[in-house]
């Protein structure tokens, strides 16, 4: 890749000659960066020093001698506390032991973690009492995995367990900012309840968010009806009012609309990023991964995936063909499109695209009832009425779509209801608003003013698990439970209900939604019997109890699914819209922080987004050519204004990107969070406006002339261009199987002094596969491994150093010209070489080969030469610089997985296939008398990995998963070269282009 | 100029190099078997508890198994410290009176739970397992020594890494019958008194499939 006549620029980089380069390249180049196709300075530093220049240095001015002193006292110190004797400990046993728990094996526990409402089926890990580990439930619909132990779950349903531990929630009810009691509150609302029952609650307002649970449901249509006039609104700023919007345009009503991908063998997705977002979505990234696996000697028919969108996402990257497009552009191609099919659906325009959209309806139409069309939540109504009918018109409903009553309890559009509130506040109707929930002072958009609003009102009462910016304003700032602390149940996208059932006491003082909704029906039952009374009544019998035992140890009940309805096209397809000459800004969920819930997360703040590989922060995302025409570079600061409104935030180009477009993130800039979100990134909804949230056009750009530097992972780690990531099309390698495995050099088998020195017949030898197929860059896997694996957190500060800590990284490749460049993901886990560089280099033997393969590393052992990390081709090893584990707060050692230790400072740390898992395993299964069976050990990257591209297991037993998929003509391992003989390797990525589209198209 | 050094400084010189020697390695060995003292390890010590508990009268006084208090030795790595509701099973119809007791009585009434002072305390990063040891006959009184005989609990083994994988690389000199695990007064002798942990080891071994690892991740993680 990288020619031998390197130049450096010094000052920024000169798109003409990046373009000249990617011309010249052929079509198997990948590149990472921009900064690597230029060929900074910055970067050449980067790459060829392991950590940045002074990442190792002591920089507080500390002096040489003062440092050898020191050192020299510590050395000694460290010497001599090995002859001190250990320190007295104490065992603190119960006084009454609980059924059940057997003291130092977990427990699981089947419950529901709901995002935007929406119900995941989670198994949870207990010891002892104690929440540590999330894992989805297998027989959940939002999450299926049928036959295995544990479920996959997406992201934020990982990170749930760390919001359980956040030290910033809140402990106690607080009145106007002081600590007060649930007694005192209580008093309190006594008066405002005799008031209510005066006027019949004229006064009283309900704010909550999209409530799907049925008993919470209940308790606030037993509220309306206990004060009539009172009224119920909701708010969540998650795009869904154009998906409701848009079946009201297209059926006169609001229905659910479910996806069938394993059905489909053509999806074209617009804007939609189903396979990372959405209350299905690892349940349709599983099913659209398995309609791409291609298996040897099999006839394989891979499904093909058309992706137009305004934002690279992980959708976009697995796309057969991704065309950008900015978000107001998409309405011409579906219209285009809808014309083709016969649909009245007015002018379409491709936007230049003729071939393309050709080709894709072309596409379509030959695989009727067996193609899907969908459309990204934030995308206007008409795109979601006019993909209704289109996927009526090829046949789709019934096969690949379904149908089915609204999930949601009460689906309004939430913009509206939030609008109503605040002119009925200002029309001084409102005397008391109890906000379930929510931060619409932080998350609407910037022409409503919630914030007076809440100020007119007499009395508020906020429920919510930490302060926010609303919770600031209310008198009343009341404790939430966790959904793992609390009684409730919950809906899945597909109406099946799953009850919540708590697994710790609440950890302070605090409530659940339906406690606080009693409370305001004077109703003194506590959750447990206001949720199983519920179902009770609706489910009389004799056995209840029985079936009641059954819902919670399964995790759902399972004939709540909601049946599917027939719906009639109005033909209402609103009119086409001129797509803006301008620029124009496209405003998206954080995906890792959300709509800004997650902000005081400090595991998904670190984790590098999809695609941008940024942490930390937000960032006006520019394709090159635009921030070329703006003259803008990466960090630096610019001014976007939007309809009078600016805000001021760090320039990032990312390729792939439309032309004119700039995509910001929403969630950050929050001001009332916490410790790890406070002041992190800009504020976007302050350009946000409520008539189009999510799109603004003619936008302008100027330069503030300042520059701040964004945390990105994309340059590190950074691997020399060897062939790490291997692609192919399906055709040539049906033709060709062998192509993959050509594409790099395999050592011999006598190319090592020490032949066989590490591999063993005998016993079990693990080994992993990474199907690269699959994989959608989705995280889930670096994030699940650090919760098994106590990963800390290392801070933005250390991130730019390079010194974040997981250890399983997603790298991300580009291949192609700047402008629509293929997207790939490729997750690095250590490679567990049989013979392994790190090993035979570090001097104190602190990390040596295990007998089944595993690269093993002594955490006690090691002194932190480093040696090893230096050493790694892979740079898959973390260096502990600075004890990032937090030890000073208590509550945060409660999450820890109590089989992993938490590792020091001055250590290195790396992955060992979850070597504490198969330890248990190996254990039990010798305890038990019976050999280890293939599956019974699953580690904790592959269990949560929506698209199942992550398989683990024995190599010696050549029945076992992973020994089929290694013998795979697509198996590949990376820098083999080195006769590093990796036990993970990977399956080469195929891809299903239509012959009929011009590559890069 | 004259010679500084008269000639006999020489053998000062060389008695220097000698004596750096000597005092370097008295210095490392001194270091290398500090830990294997038994002051350091606590070796023999017994220790204050809240309750005076003898393992000697109610395992050879009284007769109970093991496994009466320690459930879950045979399942679980931690061979569990019996709850106050196991005491008082039997302390609540026997010396219910007695003072040395009150404090059993008194966290069972408040339900606060009571802190014994640890006696076999490895370093938090090693991982042991107490169920595989049992399932594979490796009898409680190999590690813990005739607890049968103690009034109050105290360590006969220093628990360093060093004992721990004498016992994994050659578990023939320490495995006994799994019916056996349990029984603090068994020894390996054959019909004729002799000791017989030779034979009868290296056929358990065999037997019980006993293949312990010496890999680091076996312990550590």
């Amino acid at each position: 890749m990288s020619s031998m006549t390197r130049t450096a620029h010094k000052d920024g980089l000169d798109l003409a000659a990046i373009r000249e380069r990617l011309s010249d390249k052929d079509g198997q180049d990948y590149w990472r960066s921009l900064n690597e196709l230029a060929d900074t300075e910055e970067f050449q530093a980067f790459m060829h020093r392991e950590f940045p220049e002074g990442a190792s240095e002591l920089s507080d001015g500390l002096g040489r001698r003062k440092f050898m002193q020191l050192m020299g006292a510590s050395l000694a110190f460290a010497g001599l506390t090995a002859c001190t004797r250990q320190p007295q400990e104490l065992i603190v046993p119960y006084v009454r032991a609980p059924e059940q728990i057997v003291p130092g094996k977990p427990l699981f526990f089947a419950s529901a973690i709901s995002q935007d409402g929406f119900a995941r089926g989670v198994l949870v890990e207990s010891h002892m009492g104690r929440p540590t580990k999330i894992e989805g439930n297998p027989s959940h619909p939002a999450n299926p995995r049928p036959g295995a132990k544990f479920g996959p779950t997406d992201v934020f349903t990982q990170t749930a367990i760390l919001d359980l531990y956040d030290p910033d929630r809140t402990q106690v009810p607080m009145l106007n900012g002081l600590s007060s009691t649930w007694t005192r509150f209580r008093a309190a609302l006594a008066i405002e309840l005799a008031k209510l029952d005066l006027d019949q609650g004229a006064g009283l307002r309900l704010l909550t968010e999209t409530i799907t649970s049925p008993v919470l449901a209940a308790q606030v249509q037993d509220l309306l009806k206990k004060y009539p006039k009172a009224k119920w609104h909701q708010y969540q700023p998650n795009g869904r009012d154009n998906v409701r919007e848009g079946s009201r345009m297209a059926f006169g009503e609001v229905v659910e609309t479910q996806y069938d991908f394993s059905m489909a063998r053509r999806i074209l997705s617009l804007d939609s990023d189903f396979t990372a977002v959405g209350p299905a979505s690892v349940r349709y990234a599983g099913q659209f991964a398995e309609g791409r696996k291609v298996v040897d000697g099999k006839k394989n028919e891979m499904n093909r995936l058309y992706v137009v969108e305004s934002v690279p996402t992980n959708t976009g990257a697995v796309a057969d063909h991704r065309l950008p497009l900015k978000g107001s552009q998409i309405d011409g191609v579906v219209r285009a499109i809808a014309q083709a099919l016969g649909i009245k659906a007015g002018i379409g325009n491709t936007h230049g695209n003729d071939e393309w959209v050709n080709a894709v309806v072309k596409d379509l139409k030959a695989h009727q009832g067996e193609s899907l069309v969908v459309v990204g939540d934030h995308q206007s109504p008409s795109v979601h009425a006019i993909a209704h009918a289109i996927n009526h018109t090829l046949g789709n409903v019934g096969k690949t779509v379904t149908h089915t009553a609204a999930v949601e309890a009460n689906p309004v559009n939430h913009q509206a209801s939030l609008d109503e509130l605040v002119s009925d506040i200002a029309g001084g109707t409102v005397s008391l608003m109890v906000l379930v929930g929510g931060n619409p002072v932080y998350n609407t958009p910037s022409d409503v003013d919630f914030e007076s609003a809440l100020k007119k009102v007499a009395m508020t009462i906020h429920l919510g698990p930490s302060q926010n910016e609303t919770s600031q304003f209310c008198n009343w700032h009341l404790p939430e439970s966790h959904p793992l602390e609390a009684w409730s149940d919950a809906r899945a996208f597909d109406g099946t209900v799953s009850i919540v059932q708590p697994l710790i006491e609440p950890l302070y003082s605090s409530q659940s939604a339906h406690e606080l909704l009693a409370m305001l029906l004077s109703d003194s039952r506590q959750g447990y019997a206001i949720v199983k009374e519920f179902w009770q009544a609706r489910r009389p019998g004799v056995n209840f109890d029985r079936e009641w035992q059954g819902w919670l140890h399964e995790g759902l009940i399972s004939d709540t699914a909601l049946g599917s309805v027939t719906v009639r096209l109005k033909g209402d397809y609103g009119t086409p819209v001129l797509s803006s000459e301008g620029l124009e800004v496209a405003f998206r969920l954080d995906p890792t922080i959300g709509d800004g819930r997650y902000a005081n997360n400090g595991w998904l703040q670190e984790l590098p987004k999809p695609n941008t590989r940024l942490t930390w922060d937000n960032a006006a995302l520019l394709s090159p050519a635009t921030a070329e025409k703006l003259g803008v570079k990466d960090d630096d600061v610019i001014s976007l204004l939007v309809d009078g409104k600016s805000i001021d935030l760090p320039a990032w180009r990312m390729p792939g990107l439309p032309a004119d477009s700039v995509t910001v993130h929403l969630g950050f800039g929050r001001t009332v969070c916490g410790r790890v979100g406070n002041g992190v990134g800009v504020n976007a909804y302050a350009l946000q406006r409520s008539e189009n949230p999510w799109q603004a056009s003619n936008a302008s750009v100027t330069r503030t002339g300042q520059t701040y530097k964004l945390a990105c992972t994309q340059d590190h780690w950074y691997m020399e261009g060897r062939g790490l990531y291997r692609t192919g099309t399906l055709a040539e390698y049906e033709h060709h199987p062998h192509m993959i495995q050509e594409m790099g050099h395999e050592p011999g088998e006598d190319a090592s002094f020490f032949n066989g020195i590490h591999t063993s017949e005998e016993g079990n030898a693990w080994g992993m596969s990474i199907d690269l197929n699959a994989c959608n860059g989705c995280n889930a896997c670096t994030v699940a491994c650090q919760s098994e694996n106590n990963i800390p957190v290392v801070g933005k500060d250390q991130v730019l150093n390079g010194r974040e800590m997981h250890w399983i990284r997603i790298d991300r490749y580009f291949k192609g010209n700047l402008e629509n460049p293929e997207l790939y993901n490729q997750p690095v886990p250590c490679m567990q070489c049989e013979n392994a560089p790190c090993e035979l280099v570090c001097p104190v033997g602190a990390t040596v080969h295990s007998k089944e393969g595993l690269n093993d590393m002594a955490y006690n052992r090691c002194v932190g030469t480093r040696y090893c990390s230096n050493n790694c081709p892979y740079k898959v090893r973390r260096f502990n610089f600075l004890h990032y584990a937090d030890d000073e707060t208590e509550i945060l050692k409660l999450g820890r997985n109590p089989n992993v230790t938490v590792r020091a400072r001055g250590v290195m740390e790396k992955c060992t296939y979850c070597t504490q898992r198969i330890s248990a395993a190996r254990i039990s299964a010798k305890v038990g008398g019976v050999e280890l069976k293939d599956g019974d050990i699953t580690t904790a990257c592959q269990s949560v990995c929506p698209t199942n591209a992550i398989t683990f297991g024995d190599i010696n037993d050549p029945n076992s998963e992973v020994s089929k998929l290694k013998k795979q003509q697509r198996n590949y391992g990376i820098l083999t070269e080195l006769n590093t003989r990796p036990r993970t390797t990977y399956l080469a990525r195929l891809t299903n282009p239509n012959p009929e589209i011009a590559q890069n198209g | 100029m004259a010679q500084l050094f008269s000639r006999g400084s020489n053998a000062f010189a060389r008695m220097s190099i000698v004596l750096v020697l000597i005092l370097v390695g008295t210095a490392v060995t001194i270091l290398l078997n500090t830990n294997r003292l038994k002051y350091t390890s606590d070796v023999d010590v017994a220790k204050k508890q809240p309750v005076p508990f003898s393992h000697k009268h109610h395992v050879t006084g009284i007769g109970m198994d093991c496994r009466y208090c320690h459930t879950s030795v045979e399942e679980s790595a931690f061979a569990n410290i019996p709850p106050v509701e196991t005491c008082m099973s039997c302390h609540s119809q026997i010396w219910t009176e007695s003072p040395l007791l009150e404090p059993i009585r008194e966290s069972f009434r408040t339900g606060k739970a009571i802190e014994w002072v640890r006696i076999h305390d490895l370093p938090d990063f090693v991982y042991f397992d107490h169920s595989i040891h049992v399932s594979k006959g490796v009898g409680c009184q190999t590690c813990h020594g005739q607890v049968d005989q103690m009034p109050l609990m105290w360590k006969v083994n220093t628990l360093n890494m060093e004992w721990c994988i004498a016992c994994h690389r050659a578990p023939e000199n320490f495995v006994r019958p799994k019916e056996e695990v349990f029984n603090m007064t068994w020894k390996p002798v054959d019909e004729h008194g002799h000791n017989d942990q030779a034979t009868l080891g290296a056929h358990l071994v065999k037997e019980y499939k006993i293949n312990p690892s010496t890999d680091c991740s076996t312990c550590h993680r």
